[in-house]
């Protein structure tokens, strides 16, 4: 296919001014901040929501590691929100570029893994040699570790960017896919409209999942290194 | 009861004095963001911050925020649309399909 179908993950712009400010900026508009004990709806329902999330997540960690509460919650609700409202149509998603979603991983991912190194030094680097290797294997397994300790960053990164396309084209086809056959096959375009609608479906799971799992990792490199 | 025109609401200004009252606004930065700002919670002292507040709150901003990315796409859209027409009611990457099928 060609530019028609990828017009829709060019950066935004509007009489030369970047839109993409904007869109960014936009999700935290749905999320109001409150001064009272007891709040409208919107806000009780999010605040319930973040208790449940909070709770289960950073349980695992020491006290520590729970200083990153507030980080780990704003990661989850930001690309968990900038995902759905991609899914609204004719909007653009800034998780698609993987520009941002690297800005996000690495960052994230040096900040633990520095601070492992800083206050656990003997702990981290043993991380390089899995207990109980044979001793011809030893070198080869360090390189092994290493290099799957530096390819952490990149794959939250790519993860979260190949989702969100991938899902987004899918849709794009397929929708193209029922329109073409509408005038050719009429049950055929209503067994794809029925695919769009489940597809459909599974991207909303997606895009809270892939939130979850991005926050999930960073929370997990963080108790390795706490 | 004569207001003077600078602290005059929209409503009340006469259409004659319109541009002079257009024109006595505060534009600079602050003001601006002020007028934001008001804008801002008046919407939401009036949709959201309520006892039962439901989901029209919420669903009118997203319908506005769909609407304003499809003005700001229009054009590609229009152009597409063109091209599909110009095409025989088939988008421009299918036509190689449609031809080999027939």
């Amino acid at each position: 296919m060609n530019e028609n179908l990828f017009a829709s993950f060019i950066t935004p712009m509007m009489f030369g001014l970047p839109l993409i400010t904007l869109i960014v900026l936009f999700p935290s508009l749905l999320f109001p901040t409150s001064s009272r004990l007891v709040n409208n709806r919107l806000i009780s329902l999010q605040q319930w929501m973040l208790q449940l999330v909070s709770k289960q997540m950073m349980s695992i960690h020491n006290t520590k590691g729970q200083t990153w509460a507030l980080m780990l919650m704003s990661l989850i609700l930001f690309i968990g929100s900038t995902n759905l409202l991609g899914l609204l149509p004719h909007s653009f998603t800034p998780t698609t570029q993987l520009s941002m979603n690297l800005g996000m991983a690495i960052p994230l991912w040096a900040g633990a893994v520095i601070t492992g190194f800083r206050n656990k030094t003997k702990a981290s680097l043993a991380h390089f040699l899995p207990q109980g290797t044979p001793t011809p294997l030893i070198p080869m397994l360090v390189i092994i570790e290493t290099i799957s300790l530096f390819i952490q960053p990149v794959a939250l990164a790519v993860r979260l960017t190949a989702n969100i396309t991938a899902g987004h084209l899918l849709i794009h086809l397929i929708g193209g896919a029922t329109l073409a056959l509408m005038s050719i096959n009429t049950t055929t375009a209503l067994i794809t409209f029925i695919i769009l609608i489940l597809l459909t479906v599974l991207e909303f799971a997606v895009a809270m999942i892939q939130a979850y799992v991005f926050t999930l990792l960073v929370s997990l490199y963080l108790h390795d290194n706490t | 009861m004569n207001v003077p025109l600078k602290e005059k609401k929209l409503l009340e200004v006469k259409l004659g004095e319109l541009p002079s009252w257009i024109l006595m606004r505060d534009f600079t930065p602050s003001g601006i963001a002020g007028a934001f700002q008001r804008g801002y919670y008046r919407y939401y002292n009036k949709y959201v911050n309520v006892k039962k507040g439901s989901i029209a709150g919420l669903s009118m901003v997203l319908a506005a925020y769909v609407f304003l990315n499809y003005c700001r796409s229009y054009k590609e859209l229009s152009e597409s649309l063109l091209d599909c027409f110009a095409s025989g009611g088939v988008s421009p990457d299918r036509v190689g399909l449609v031809h080999r099928l027939i």
